[in-house]
């Protein structure tokens, strides 16, 4: 079974790390992804404040291309890793098979640039596929190099769980759980894990959104992690990139390395650090000593 | 974090703008307004409620009630990060991201939205970015924000790009789709369907504009 991977414009600049480690994870497991050519970006939430139609249309335009690269698949299954195309695409496709209205509004769109659009498609997230599709009996068959002394955190976001993922819990998400119990590392329990990192609002109103941030940092701290796995890179970007920003304004120092779930999968089935773009991490992140993972922090609901 | 503004100012009914509410109600799904209960759930579900001037169960009142003015000017919808913790917990299922974004699109149409703030700028800027290339870099989307609302901040933020910059996460190169014509007429059918009648119902207390 091969995939179409949709990148979207962060997995090309900050979020590098995610791309890199995400198709070597999949070229160890198999699965052979091809990239849609000549994506374009899916609107994140910006667009949908401007123009919604438009909005739709961006999205329509990358099924559209889709489609037309793999001819003749009854079901195209698109690998959208990054959180907002996650639910942008998703989106777009869900008000595109409920409101006929909008449907023929793109369609028109579309056909005046010669494109079509079927309804062939299916958006998947890389955690659904691992989960689902894969399985984690294969993922933990392919472990060389347990994760152990690593305490995780997974964090999930609210992207790509709400509101319309279908393939996890809306309130208690398992599955990135799963994944890293399965490379042997220990999941602590974290019950913010959907909570709001802030999105964009860390650029726009730092006041507001460091905090949301370091909300999340200092409780995970406090219940003994000792990295947090992210499935988004606008979530690892504000947890680990305004660290030094939090420390000045909060007057307290998390230092807590933030890696994507993916970096850890490779490093489970050891990946060369370079291919897994762990070199892009500014907090980095290191096999934890065996005596400080057993000091550092307590389980406070376990 | 932002002081309580208190409640809305007192209006006559004669004041207010009764085509408001159905107005953000011909969004897809919204008609589902009218049926909340004012809970609240949503406002103890918002991570960013306590930094807002109006919480969101009481943007739902106020639309309802047709306070426009108030509602698209507030910091609220802008705060909105689209989290959808409100939309998730809704025991009526009203889709209130959708509600919110739909706010966001009529203060951008009418040029009401806090001119202090930066987010629609961001928002703006954005747009602009992915209709003239196709893609977003955020590198120049980072530095023209920090240029149109705080120049003070580039400098800051000087030392965190230079790290990033180091570690091959941040390129000046433009991202850029290769077939642009294409996206650009699917853009600009949309663009005369959208625009059809720009402010002719969208005035203030019921009143058309001219």
């Amino acid at each position: 079974m091969s995939y179409l991977y949709y990148p979207g414009c962060s997995a090309k600049s900050t979020g590098k790390a995610y791309e890199e480690s995400l198709l070597a994870v999949f070229s160890a497991l198999q699965i052979p992804t091809i990239e849609i050519e000549d994506w374009n970006c899916c609107g994140a939430t910006a667009y949908m404040s401007i123009s919604e139609l438009k909005a739709f249309a961006l999205c329509a335009r990358n099924f559209a291309l889709a489609e037309r690269q793999s001819k003749g698949t009854t079901m195209i299954d698109l690998i959208v890793p990054c959180a907002a195309c996650y639910l942008g695409l998703k989106k777009a496709l869900l008000y595109l098979r409920e409101y006929p209205e909008i449907r023929t509004k793109v369609d028109e769109s579309l056909h005046s640039a010669g494109l079509k659009y079927t309804g062939h498609i299916r958006i998947r997230h890389p955690l659904d596929i691992l989960v689902n599709d894969v399985g984690l009996k294969k993922i933990a068959s392919l472990v060389t190099h347990p994760l152990d002394g690593f305490r995780v955190a997974c964090y999930y976001g609210c992207q790509v769980i709400r509101p319309y993922a279908d393939f996890d819990d809306q309130h208690e998400p398992s599955t990135m759980d799963k994944i890293v119990e399965s490379l042997g590392a220990e999941v602590i329990d974290w019950p913010i894990k959907t909570r709001c990192c802030g999105g964009s609002l860390t650029g726009t109103v730092q006041e507001y959104g460091l905090r949301l941030s370091y909300n999340l940092l200092k409780e995970a701290k406090k219940r003994g992690c000792n990295v947090i796995a992210t499935s988004c890179s606008l979530c690892q970007f504000n947890l680990e990139c305004y660290q030094r920003q939090m420390k000045r304004r909060f007057k307290d120092k998390v230092n807590v390395p933030v890696a994507f779930f993916t970096q850890l999968m490779g490093m489970a089935f050891g990946i060369p650090s370079r291919q897994l773009g762990l070199h892009r991490l500014l907090v980095p992140l290191q096999q934890p000593s065996k005596t400080k993972a057993d000091v550092g922090g307590h389980h406070v609901y376990n | 974090m932002e002081k309580w503004k208190g409640w809305p100012k007192l209006q006559f009914e004669s004041e207010l703008d009764p085509n408001f509410a159905r107005q953000i109600a011909s969004i897809p799904g919204g008609d589902k307004l009218y049926d909340c209960i004012q809970c609240g759930t949503c406002s103890g579900m918002c991570p960013l409620s306590p930094c807002m001037d109006y919480t969101p169960r009481q943007i739902v009142a106020m639309i309802r009630a047709g306070f426009r003015k108030e509602v698209l000017s507030s910091s609220t919808t802008w705060l909105c990060s689209s989290c959808y913790s409100c939309t998730v917990e809704c025991p009526k299922e009203i889709r209130l991201t959708d509600i919110m974004y739909a706010a966001k699109r009529l203060a951008i149409r009418e040029g009401v939205y806090p001119k202090k703030f930066p987010i629609p700028v961001l928002a703006n800027e954005f747009f602009k970015a992915v209709e003239r290339s196709g893609r977003n870099t955020e590198s120049w989307l980072t530095v023209r924000l920090f240029l149109k609302t705080n120049p003070i901040q580039l400098f800051k933020m000087m030392s965190l790009g230079l790290r990033l910059w180091l570690r091959g996460r941040l390129s000046p190169k433009r991202e850029s789709i290769k077939n642009k014509a294409e996206l650009h007429s699917i853009l600009k059918t949309l663009e005369k369907e959208y625009m059809v009648k720009p402010k002719r119902q969208l005035g203030l207390a019921g009143k058309e504009t001219p």
